[in-house]
């Protein structure tokens, strides 16, 4: 898992290794220091020696001029080198999501998706610069420290060979305790946060049952839960700090004491014992950004975990190599074909279709809520792979095709339709990026478009807002629809994309479909019989099959569903 | 969950008020709090104690050095008073940690409950101007920051403030001479702060609007992700977002910086304290000016370094500080909207209906109901049974003022009448039923039900009475089960199956992996569109109220299937006042009658028959000429 995320690195690996090399530097200088300033009290003061105090004095500030000539230029790297990874991990990510199959992006919901590449990347960056910042500090620190001390007087270092194992034992101990505590937190925390997002999407179901205080309670366990859970975890953490000032004063005490005892009998001199308790300081401290670094290493792998999901993620959906084959013409062919959202023959949506559409040819689907009529036509440009058997696009498996080909070659409207921010025009371009205005236009007017759009002030360049706001359900439908038109597919697929289309609009758009799109075939999934009536053949879907086939005239006759549904759109006119 | 907030670290406009608002949360805490501050001071003093008992050890062992007599006595009792005042220093480090944890994390969960009541209080309109993620952030972010407010930056401020005060005092009683150059020192040290301070602010300003849009499109391309690939839109994409990666990236990389640089600088601005601190202490004492000993020099020293410490931490968390308060402002700002206006005492009651008519209140669940209307002025109560009359008299209404959305709508609904509202989007169907269950308010007296004014009954109860089925079905985290027992906390299973059975979602819920106990996620992701609304039928079907109002109910549900449930629909609304909403004018076709709607005024009016027989706009929608949408 670490190794696929901070790969990531990549071109900041420089400033990543720079940043801990220019925080050693900083360290010895920290390092030597102390044992300046015993030498400015020995041999300077104590001696009365000013010009020796003054030479010392003056390279203590020449060593700090270094250290923070040091610390500036890590502090530089590793926003550098932490910022840069931050990008290149979020870019990772939103490749790796692009090239996602529909498969994919249902498996982890688009909210869970957004929620990895922004606060999870966030959590991540933050704690690796904290990593490269602190990770080499400390134990450089450490190893510096004890070395100095233990050069100065090896007899007084004993008193470490008890102190940092029994603090690195208390700091073991706590974090091995308060891991799992931290996650159970975080659990908590994110089903606390589910429950306001859920009130504030369905803030008027709440208000409309008036079930506020019932939500309110059901709130009051959760903040009771992240309180307790919080509490649990940060109570054993807390514990960090005394026990350190415990050690610490602990030691210093038996330094003195020791030293004392040495000092008097002239094994030491006071000033050594001066920069002794530093050394004490230095060592103790760094085992605590040492237990600090775990502690949020902790905290952070629940976002690593999340990214590393998506980032090992198959998509399931992969062109050939080397694929160069095109559509030769407009013809579909469905050969024994099953589907399963779950790869599951056993949960299958579609099952056993062979199904043979000409190129040209007007097709309308009509069938119930969940009969998989939006399923059948998602496996044409490839959206989803079919479980078992062979769909066929132009003559050629749709898995021998390059996407990007496939895709260009069938157009779909999708029912759940999404307009992106930015004018109208640039919307209708992600159809065609080159698009002339005359296509455009001509596009829209097939469409049904081109008037409500000139109605606008602003007409073409109207901007659209965040998810296109701005205009109607029915608008925005006739926008996908030519916006879809603009590619000049050979087979354009309509998925329910005209339900808030008024009927009068609907025949039209089909009217000029048929005019200006007669090689081009045509799948309509539609709920209103009108919408399909005049199709070439109409194909009725109940429970993941196809159960009849053939002109409306034909259906009427042979299909009772067909007729059912016919019935039910037309009752009120024999009325 | 939404991105990262995406606001700029706004500073906070009265940082004393919001600081005593947050005081306020600790109530309970007092004493604690008193106790919390003691020993936050006394663990500080216990490190500045202990320090400056190095100097008469120091000065112990030179003297024993110097003459060979050690008063080892003395040397004990000094190394045992330092012990104890170290060990006390940890006990109260301790307890004050523990304690201020406890503290914190009631005081979080006590502003938290607060807004979040608050939340379900305020009225719908409070919703429509702000968005869900800017909601959001005030629980994620900036409830946050006052956390890390609460759990490290009162007891490091305070510690500091101590700390700071104390060495400082230390350091003139040992020598004021050499406390002139702390004072220079200081003064460089402030500056310093405020010269990387404010770069790395402003820095963290343009970083938080860079991550807004870099967020913002993720999101909005995320959302949008199967046409992404519809239209093999992917290498666009990646460029744009490459553009504003890189923009992000180089705004962070110059705030970190910044950020980054203030440690370093201060530790070695101190170092360099230090060594000025030594050459001119050192002469001080050779010289023996001001009777200073090697060991005040010693002790001294140590001072410098503790006393540029906390100096540090305080410039740290200054930061943190205010963007906590500035969070807390924002939290308080929503906790003091105006919540959802009530004066309403019409209150609905269980009620037992006598054969010749007289209603009584009664505990029992009876299947009646009565409003129960206080007359303050006589000192009585009457009773009134709910039956679900609704009557609009001449109602004007806007949203925003000067900006009318009905103009002068009347309308009378009898009890067990199905009344449909068709018009096109803007012409206020959806804001007449708004205002049936007084989402938003109208003056007194237009709008009566049961002959009550409805703006005397209050919110909940009138609600109560009413179920609704809205175009956008939310359903909540929990089992099918819960959500459609949602309509009645009370029902039992048979309620909730007779009711699923009602909507026709008995069948699908049956193949759903865990039938009835399967668990929906993510507002019911996975269930197609038409299954969610048929379960928010059956939500409403269970609290089988004597109003029932659909708006937009069938939308996403196939006319196949919406003629197999309109069996059920039918007896669901048997007996029933219903308004409904409908796209598809299959839908209203047997309604009692059909408002038709344009520009806030009902233009036509009638049943399904009489409409086509008049040849008029509603004759024109339904022959499919004009656009409904």
């Amino acid at each position: 898992m670490y190794k696929t995320i901070f790969s990531h690195v990549g071109k900041y690996k420089k400033q990543a290794i720079l940043s801990p090399v220019t925080i050693i530097g900083e360290v010895l200088m920290e390092v030597l220091i102390p044992i300046v300033m015993g030498k400015i009290i020995d041999n300077g003061i104590k001696m009365g020696d000013i010009g020796y105090v003054a030479r010392m004095g003056g390279l203590m500030v020449v060593m700090s001029i270094c250290s923070l000539c040091f610390g500036a230029l890590a502090a530089r790297f590793s926003a550098v080198a932490a910022m840069g990874f931050a990008k290149n991990l979020r870019s990772a990510l939103f490749r790796k999501v692009q090239g996602f199959s529909f498969a994919n992006v249902d498996r982890f919901s688009t909210a869970s998706l957004t929620t990895r590449l922004t606060t999870d990347v966030t959590n991540i960056q933050n704690a690796f610069m904290m990593f490269i910042r602190m990770a080499f500090r400390s134990p450089i620190m450490l190893v510096c420290a004890t070395v100095m001390a233990v050069r100065q007087n090896a007899k007084l270092s004993v008193i470490f060979l008890f102190a940092i194992p029994v603090l690195g034992c208390a700091v073991f101990f706590i974090i091995s305790k308060a891991h799992p505590r931290f996650e159970k937190m975080l659990t908590k925390y994110d089903s606390m946060n589910g429950r306001i997002q859920e009130n504030l999407i369905g803030i008027r179901v709440v208000k409309a049952f008036a079930r506020e205080d019932y939500e309110k309670k059901r709130f009051e366990e959760n903040t009771n839960d992240v309180r307790l859970a919080q509490f649990a975890a940060e109570k054993l953490v807390i514990l960090n700090m005394p026990i350190m000032q415990l050690v610490m004063y602990a030691s210093i005490v038996a330094i003195l004491y020791f030293g004392g005892h040495m000092s008097v009998k002239g094994g030491i001199e006071t000033g050594e014992l001066y920069s002794f308790i530093m050394f004490v300081g230095q060592i103790l401290m760094s085992l605590m950004m040492l237990s600090m670094l775990f502690i949020m290493f902790v905290v952070s792998r629940a976002s690593l975990q999340r990214i590393y999901e998506v980032l090992k993620e198959k998509p399931t959906i992969v062109a050939p190599e080397g694929a160069s084959v095109s559509a030769e013409d407009g013809s579909i062919r469905f050969e024994n074909v099953s589907f399963s959202y779950y790869d599951d023959m056993e949960n299958l949506a579609l099952e056993g279709i062979d199904l043979d559409i000409h190129s040209g040819e007007t097709i309308g689907i009509i069938g119930g809520t969940g009969s998989s009529k939006t399923s059948l036509v998602q496996l044409i440009p490839r959206l989803y792979d079919a479980t078992a058997g062979r769909v066929l696009v132009g003559g050629h498996d749709v898995k021998e095709y390059p996407l990007e080909t496939l895709r260009d070659q069938v157009a779909m409207v999708l029912q759940k339709n999404v307009l992106f921010s930015g004018t109208i025009k640039d919307n209708l371009r992600w159809g065609d990026e080159n698009a002339t205005d005359e296509e455009i236009i001509d596009a829209c007017k097939s469409a049904c478009a081109h008037d409500f759009i000139m109605s606008f002030p602003e007409g073409y360049d109207t901007d659209l807002g965040q998810g296109g706001v701005n205009v109607s359900g029915g608008q925005k439908q006739r926008l996908c629809i030519a916006r879809a038109l603009l590619k000049k597919p050979k087979i354009i697929i309509l998925d329910d994309s005209t339900s808030a289309v008024d009927t009068a609009t609907d025949s039209s758009i089909r009217k000029a479909f048929r005019e200006k799109l007669g090689d081009t075939t045509t799948i309509i999934i539609a709920q209103r019989i009108t919408s399909v009536m005049d199709a070439d053949r109409i194909i009725v879907m109940d429970g993941g099959r196809i159960t009849d086939i053939g002109t409306h005239a034909q259906l009427m006759e042979s299909s009772g569903i067909y007729r059912e549904v016919y019935d039910s759109q037309q009752k009120g006119d024999e009325e | 969950m939404p991105p990262r907030t995406q606001r700029a670290m706004a500073k906070p406009e009265n940082t004393f008020k919001a600081l005593k608002r947050i005081f306020s949360y600790m109530y309970g805490f007092r004493v604690q709090f008193i106790f919390v501050v003691i020993c936050i001071i006394f663990s500080s003093f216990a490190g500045i104690m202990g320090n400056s008992l190095l100097k008469p050890i120091i000065d112990n062992l030179n003297r024993a050095v110097g003459d060979g007599k050690w008063r080892y006595g003395e040397f004990i009792s000094i190394l045992a008073l330092m012990s104890a005042i170290y060990i006390m220093g940890a006990l109260c480090s301790l307890f004050y940690q523990r304690m201020m944890m406890k503290i914190s994390t009631t005081t979080l969960m006590r502003i938290r409950n607060d807004l979040f009541c608050k939340m379900e209080m305020l009225p719908i309109r409070f919703f429509d101007k702000h968005t869900h993620g800017e909601l959001m952030s005030l629980y994620t972010n900036d409830t946050d920051a006052i956390r890390e407010m609460l759990s490290n930056s009162i007891a490091q401020f305070i510690s500091s403030a101590v700390t700071i005060v104390g060495v400082f005092t230390a350091m003139l009683i040992y020598s004021w001479r050499l406390t002139i150059l702390v004072i220079a020192m200081l003064f460089i040290i402030i500056k310093v702060i405020g010269f990387v301070g404010s770069r790395s602010s402003r820095g963290f300003i343009a970083q938080q609007k860079a991550l807004g849009r870099v967020n913002g499109y993720i999101e909005e391309m995320i959302e949008g992700q199967k046409v992404v690939k519809v239209f093999c839109h992917e290498d666009k994409a990646e460029e744009e977002f490459d553009a504003l990666n890189e923009e992000l990236c180089k705004a962070a990389t110059h705030a970190n910086t910044f950020a980054n640089i203030l440690m370093p600088v201060m530790n070695n601005l101190s170092y360099i304290h230090y060594a000025a601190t030594a050459i001119i202490g050192g002469i001080f004492a050779v010289k023996n000016i001001g009777g200073m000993t090697i060991g005040t020099v010693v002790s001294y020293l140590m001072f410098t370094r503790s006393f540029s410490q906390p100096i540090t931490q305080v410039s740290q968390q200054l930061n943190s500080v205010l963007t906590a308060l500035a969070g807390a402002e924002r939290i308080f700002r929503v906790i003091d909207e105006e919540p959802e206006a009530d004066e309403g005492y019409v209150t609905l009651v269980n009620a037992e209906i006598a054969p010749d008519g007289t209603v009584t209140e009664t505990d029992k669940r009876t299947g009646h109901w009565a409003w129960k209307h206080p007359h303050k002025a006589e000192g009585t109560v009457t009773y009134t049974e709910v039956r679900g009359n609704v009557e609009f008299d001449d109602v004007v209404f806007g949203y925003e003022p000067n900006k009318t959305v009905l103009n002068g709508i009347s309308l009378y609904a009898k009890p067990g009448q199905k009344i449909a509202f068709v018009g096109s989007t803007g012409a206020g169907k959806t804001t007449i039923i708004n205002l049936i269950n007084r989402f938003y308010d109208v003056p007194e007296g237009k709008i009566r039900y049961d002959g009550i004014n409805i703006n005397k009954i209050k919110k909940v109860d009138l609600r109560r009475s009413q179920s609704i089925v809205l175009q956008d079905t939310h359903l909540f985290t929990g089992t099918v089960m819960d959500n459609i027992r949602y309509g009645k906390l009370d029902a039992t299973d048979e309620e909730v199956y007779a009711a699923a059975e009602l909507a026709n979602a008995d069948s699908f819920i049956k193949h759903l992996e865990n039938g009835y106990d399967t668990m929906l996620t993510a507002d019911g992701a996975n269930l197609s569109q038409g299954q969610r609304q048929l379960l928010a039928i059956a939500r409403a079907a269970v609290a089988d109220p004597p109003v029932l109002i659909l708006d937009e109910a069938t939308s996403s549900i196939d006319t196949r299937t919406e003629a197999l449930i309109e069996k059920g629909m039918d007896s669901l609304m048997e007996g029933r006042t219903v308004f409904v909403i409908a796209h598809r004018l299959s839908t209203v076709r047997n309604s009692h009658a059909i408002m038709v709607l344009e520009h806030g005024r009902i233009i036509e009016r009638g049943n399904h028959r009489e409409l086509i027989a008049q040849h008029g706009k509603y004759y024109q929608l339904y022959t499919g000429m004009f656009e409904l949408s």
